[in-house]
């Protein structure tokens, strides 16, 4: 059993060491400048992961925008809003959600969603909302935008299962407290329950986080991967995770592969960091509450 | 719309001002337009998958292997196959890895401060993405073996179960009540063989449910799959040759200019949910009975 759990801190080791010594190649070639040059030219063993990094976080802040509203109000309505019979039904069927494995994500979006971005969603955002610059150019249906969406999809069950359940961890007087005072329902939510579950929200929403960072297969197929930098949320862009999984099999020459590496020790890196803080953060609110299976 | 139809009857003779009872519907209106949605991708997700799937399946999908590209007909039975078979692998080095850190975590480290350290790093390592371990397995079997492998695949799968496992493990065995472990003890048995045939025993079906969630985790990875199966047109059944499998044909095929191939693209996914909503729901089934109902 020891051996078991040893095992347990050797993969985390191990993962440590594959990624530090395969990528220190490209270390030593690049340095820190490695993540500010936007050049990815493997003909001339020339990299630079920028393009990555910016896609990466403007994909998952994009998700980030979409998913926290809805998430929040998914587990406000299931824990506080709606009738107990359906309670059970709507947790089940939004944990779903979290089951459905990313390429089937992406197939959907590639033949469901992309086009319907491309022929009503776009068109309409250019007309009214194009001079941001958020939305300008041709609408391909693919890019920034549908990896955002697709990414919120995937986001929602994970953190509208965490905030259902710091919401429920919430002690039953706090609510009726703040009913006694003569609150409306909303009064009693907002002043009761979510200030006393922010801390653990937050951690549901950073867990969203880290799970967009680090998704792969549904970005792939929708975001367009061109390693370009653009304004527009149209246009196509790419993300650390899917330049490892397109170029890794194909990546020929040593410092081709160790850049690639070291793009993927920097998304380990930062999803590591990302999910000590959510635990964190979760453990604050739920601590003292009895243990819960996360079945 | 008349005020009165969104408010609790207790509120109704309550002084509360016509602003804040209708703040109170309005926020009401909006989770309830969360939920809808958030369910509707859901129904659409499901609703093409059974569209679009259950027309492409048939004999030949089922029994094939892959036609070149432009023929018509083929399928993905070697690609389903493979998918079996790399799970079996990834379960044969996943499952008892998995457990036994579980049981070390609920018999033997519970509170010791290396005991935190293994639960901390398990979560760590549930939150690594599954892309990275898929390098990581490239590294180790893939270098080491000279070429894409069967087995690479399954060592990447199993590092993605161990912690699902691990953890699952734990919180069913601290659910056996501490008087069942101290009655074998009184009775003369052994630390390790109370451990083995009356905890572990008495918590099998709870932890048969976090093997079976983490089957459903990994069985659905494409990332960690597409440099070390690599995916194979013909039938593998070597450990040291690439494999096809499942969530790699129906990407291969997605990204495709062929017609035919997107048409079993969602035939292969429609398999690919059915086998991950049944055993997701098998779970359900066993959850909902049996010692585990205090576990939710």
């Amino acid at each position: 059993m020891l051996a078991c759990a040893l095992s347990v801190l050797a993969l985390v080791g191990l993962i440590v060491y594959e990624l530090v010594t395969k990528s220190s190649l490209s270390w030593h070639a690049f340095g820190w400048k490695f993540f500010f040059r936007s050049e990815w030219d493997p003909v001339n063993d020339q990299f630079g992961a920028l393009p990555f990094v910016y896609g990466t976080l403007v994909s998952s802040a994009l998700a980030l925008l979409i998913a926290v509203p809805l998430a929040i109000g998914v587990a406000v309505y299931i824990t506080e809003m709606s009738p107990r019979w359906l309670r059970g039904a709507l947790a089940f069927t939004t944990e779903l959600l979290a089951a459905i494995p990313s390429v089937i994500y992406g197939l959907w979006a590639i033949f469901v969603l992309v086009p319907l971005l491309r022929q009503y969603v776009q068109p309409f955002l250019a007309r009214y909302l194009g001079w941001t610059g958020l939305f300008e150019g041709p609408p391909y249906g693919i890019g920034m935008l549908a990896a955002g969406i697709i990414l919120a999809i995937m986001v929602v069950p994970i953190i509208s299962s965490i905030t259902r359940e710091v919401m429920t961890a919430v002690p039953q007087q706090q609510r009726e407290a703040v009913l006694a005072l003569g609150a409306t329902r909303w009064e009693m939510i907002r002043t009761g329950v979510l200030r006393n579950a922010r801390a653990g929200i937050a951690g549901g929403v950073i867990l969203g986080l880290g799970r967009a960072l680090g998704e792969t297969m549904a970005v792939t197929m929708v975001i367009g991967n061109r390693p370009e930098i653009a304004k527009s949320l149209f246009a196509p862009g790419y993300t650390m995770a899917s330049v490892i999984a397109n170029e890794f099999s194909e990546a020929t020459g040593d410092v081709y592969l160790s850049a690639l590496v070291e793009v993927g020790l920097a998304l380990f890196i930062v999803t590591i960091i990302v999910n000590i803080l959510a635990q964190f953060l979760v453990w604050t609110v739920t601590r003292g509450t009895p243990a819960r299976s996360h079945a | 719309m008349p005020e009165n139809v969104m408010i609790p009857p207790d509120f109704a003779d309550a002084p509360i001002s016509i602003w804040r009872r209708s703040l109170n519907s309005l926020v009401t209106l909006a989770a309830i337009g969360a939920v809808i949605l958030v369910l509707l991708p859901l129904g659409a997700v499901f609703g093409y998958l059974i569209y679009k799937g259950i027309g492409s399946i048939n004999w030949d999908f089922l029994t094939q292997i892959p036609k070149p590209p432009g023929e018509p007909g083929g399928g993905m039975a070697n690609a389903i196959g493979g998918s079996v078979y790399i799970l079996l692998i990834a379960s044969t080095f996943g499952v008892p890895l998995g457990i036994g850190a579980g049981i070390y975590l609920s018999e033997y480290g519970r509170g010791t401060r290396f005991g935190n350290l293994v639960r901390f790093t398990a979560d760590v390592l549930n939150g690594v993405p599954s892309i990275i371990v898929g390098i990581v397995a490239y590294g180790l079997v893939v270098l080491s073996q000279g070429h894409f492998s069967a087995l690479a695949g399954g060592v990447a799968l199993a590092i993605m179960m161990v912690p699902t496992i691990t953890r699952t493990t734990e919180e069913m065995l601290l659910l056996v009540p501490q008087a069942v472990r101290e009655a074998a003890y009184g009775l003369g048995v052994s630390r390790w063989r109370t451990t083995l045939s009356i905890t572990l025993r008495t918590a099998t079906s709870g932890v048969i449910t976090g093997v079976m969630l983490a089957f459903a985790r990994v069985a659905g990875e494409t990332a960690p799959l597409l440099f070390t199966a690599f995916g194979n047109q013909y039938w593998n059944w070597k450990m040291n040759q690439p494999t096809a499998a499942l969530s790699l044909q129906i990407f291969t095929y997605a990204i495709s200019p062929f017609d035919e191939w997107h048409r079993q693209a969602w035939a292969g996914a429609l398999i690919l949910i059915v086998l991950i909503v049944a055993s997701v729901g098998a779970v359900r089934l066993v959850a909902s009975r049996g010692m585990l109902k205090g576990a939710n």
